[in-house]
């Protein structure tokens, strides 16, 4: 499909790319960065040599995805509606924190495993890069993501994947299975909580049930076939397929074992649902089956009627995406969407469904389903479930109105 | 020989012989036999494998910051409403308020007509430390780790001790002239308390 909008104009519009272009093609007063980056385009490659090999590679000048952060700086989304595939590159992974990005020296990291174990013990970096190690494809989610698409515009929204959605990314994590430093300690059967806690200004800590511990949670110190980047939790952070974003403790420095949860700030005050009937759900951690359409999407606008490829992601924290169904008409009537290869468990998957645009008004959905037969609900049903002011774990589903000028905004209200 | 072993138990040397031609099949069938002869079956380590060391005691004090709510993890010291007053003045109002109203941070203080925790209905109601923290033991344990913002982890246990007596009081949980310590602090009842519930999502069709 070729890019309703210049790639300038898009991501200027979501990110203000501006300034963003680095210094291979800084512009000049006056100068778009489009501008600036073809100034430097000889009329024909295929007549001059190009640059040399470099040490680290850079994106065309021409390709300016960016995070988009806001005021506060203690979050920044990824921009999924300029990537294709499921991988996030490291530099777009979305970032949320507490207490900033912390500086630590890999020489003078480790990690403490002491409470119900035989043997407190003390793993540097070293030592645990020398475990057997294992590498994963799985997506990680904030619990606070897509509240923008829960329902409370009431009007159709100029916002785009990036800005509902962009607390989600899929990276190939690295690591040691948590299991085997828990071995390694001695973990006492009596243990069933695990304390997870950070090394930033935060001290940030969560309680995990030890079960996940012998299931699939690693700590991890790869992402991408690189080391972790700081905003990701370098040296080494928990990482809990599935599992809500702030469960999976960055700059991890200490596990301890118990027999109870340890009712942090975080799972008590702040990562809790309120329910419509006057309860708050506690260590709500896996984040149920959830898509987007990431395009058409604002800010694009369709050139035309004819063929176009709706694209999105789908993921579900409870295993593999069996379906996507796509909706071009509001909901009326479905059709399956494509998956890519692979489809993880865990993960962000691909969907692609080919439509024909007639030129008219239109109202695009996906809903996911995943492998234990959970269906997306739409925005009504889960509204009825956790009451419209609840908190955290909005997957209801999203539909985007085309109209007949080809622009596409967020639908308001609850369909 | 070499003890070999994959981590995930995904072991098997070979795969893909479905999809062999009939003609690669002997050749195949002899390959797997002889090194069948000469490569362990792949197996992940049963014991523990010796890397890391001990922690010492030291170690272990150094980080166990951790309270709990039934009061382990709580250091010795005390402190009343009256002495956290001056404290959270100095540390804490510039970004909480001056009685904990909320500023550039969170709200910490009051309460909801009649208690109520229609959270999830009422986007009106506060939500505060007196509305919706269930423990009061998790406002010492997140004070000391992380407050005051600009220089988290700095606060002694009389002063730690002080702010959560103060905010308590001004929550109308706590007697302005309660003293709290390890042990008045975990015997805390927070307003909110019975209201949280475990999670009862479990996937399927059910939307919860």
């Amino acid at each position: 499909m070729s890019k309703p909008f210049s790639v300038s104009r898009r991501q200027a519009l979501i990110a203000g790319a501006a300034g963003l272009a680095g210094a291979a093609a800084a512009p000049l007063a006056g100068q778009t960065a489009d501008q600036a980056a073809r100034a430097r385009v000889p009329a024909d490659p295929t007549k001059i040599q190009g640059p040399g090999a470099t040490d680290v590679g850079a994106r065309s000048p021409f390709e300016r995805p960016a995070r988009l952060s806001g005021g506060r700086r203690t979050s920044s989304q990824t921009p999924l509606q300029d990537l294709s595939g499921i991988i996030t590159p490291a530099d777009l992974h979305f970032e949320r924190h507490h207490a900033g990005v912390p500086a630590i020296d890999p020489e003078r990291y480790s990690l403490l495993i002491h409470g119900m174990v035989e043997r407190p013990m003390v793993f540097t970096l070293a030592e645990l890069k020398r475990f057997p190690g294992r590498s994963i494809i799985r997506f990680l989610e904030c619990s606070g993501n897509g509240g923008r698409a829960y329902g409370r515009d009431a009007q159709d929204a100029e916002v785009s994947p990036q800005q509902i959605d962009g607390l989600t990314s899929t990276s190939e994590w690295t690591g040691v299975p948590l299991s085997t430093l828990l071995r390694e300690a001695g973990a006492s059967p009596k243990a069933t909580w695990f304390l997870a806690e950070a090394m930033d200004a935060a001290v940030m800590t969560r309680s995990i049930p030890i079960a996940k511990a012998y299931d699939d949670a690693m700590i991890v110190y790869g992402q991408n076939g690189e080391a972790l980047r700081p905003e990701q939790g370098y040296p080494a952070r928990l990482f809990l397929p599935g599992f809500e974003g702030s469960s999976n403790v960055k700059w991890i420095r200490r596990i301890e074992l118990a027999d109870r949860p340890f009712m942090t700030r975080e799972e008590t005050s702040k990562y809790t649902d309120p329910l419509p009937d006057g309860t708050a759900r506690m260590f709500s951690f896996v984040l149920d089956a959830k898509s987007i359409i990431t395009e058409p999407a604002w800010p694009d606008r369709l050139t035309g009627p004819g063929w176009w490829e709706i694209r999105g992601l789908a993921w579900s924290g409870r295993g593999r995406i069996t379906r996507v169904e796509v909706s071009a008409d509001g909901g009326r009537t479905w059709m399956v969407a494509t998956l890519d290869d692979p489809v993880l468990p865990k993960c962000h998957t691909r969907f692609r469904m080919p439509w024909r645009w007639n030129g008219l008004a239109a109202t695009l959905m996906s809903r996911a389903t995943d492998e234990t037969g959970y269906v997306q609900p739409t925005t009504q049903a889960l509204i009825a479930a956790r009451g419209p002011s609840t908190s955290y774990h909005y997957n209801n589903i999203r539909a985007w109105r085309v109209a007949a000028d080809g622009t596409v905004r967020l639908a308001g209200g609850t369909i | 020989m070499t003890q070999m072993f994959y981590p995930g138990g995904h072991g098997g040397f070979h795969g893909g012989h479905g999809s062999s031609r009939t003609t690669c099949r002997a050749a195949l069938a002899a390959a797997a036999c002889l090194l069948a002869a000469h490569v362990a079956t792949a197996q992940a380590p049963t014991a523990p494998l010796g890397l890391g060391r001990a922690a010492t005691a030291d170690e272990i004090r150094a980080l166990d910051i951790d309270a709990a709510p039934d009061g382990r993890g709580l250091p010795l010291g005390r402190g009343t409403a009256a002495e956290g007053s001056p404290i959270y003045a100095a540390k804490c109002a510039s970004c909480h308020g001056v009685k904990g109203e909320g500023g550039t941070a969170e709200r910490l203080v009051g309460r909801n007509d009649g208690d109520s925790f229609a959270f999830a209905t009422n986007a009106r109601l506060v939500r505060t430390i007196g509305s919706y923290w269930p423990y009061a033991t998790t406002l010492y344990d997140y004070t000391a780790r992380s407050m005051p913002f600009s220089q988290p982890g700095t606060l002694t246990p009389d002063e730690t001790y002080g702010l959560v007596a103060y905010l308590l009081f001004l929550n109308g949980v706590i007697p302005e002239g309660a003293v709290m310590n390890q042990a008045s602090l975990p015997k805390v009842a927070m307003p909110a308390r019975d209201h949280f519930v475990p999670d009862n999502r479990q996937g399927g069709p059910t939307v919860r």
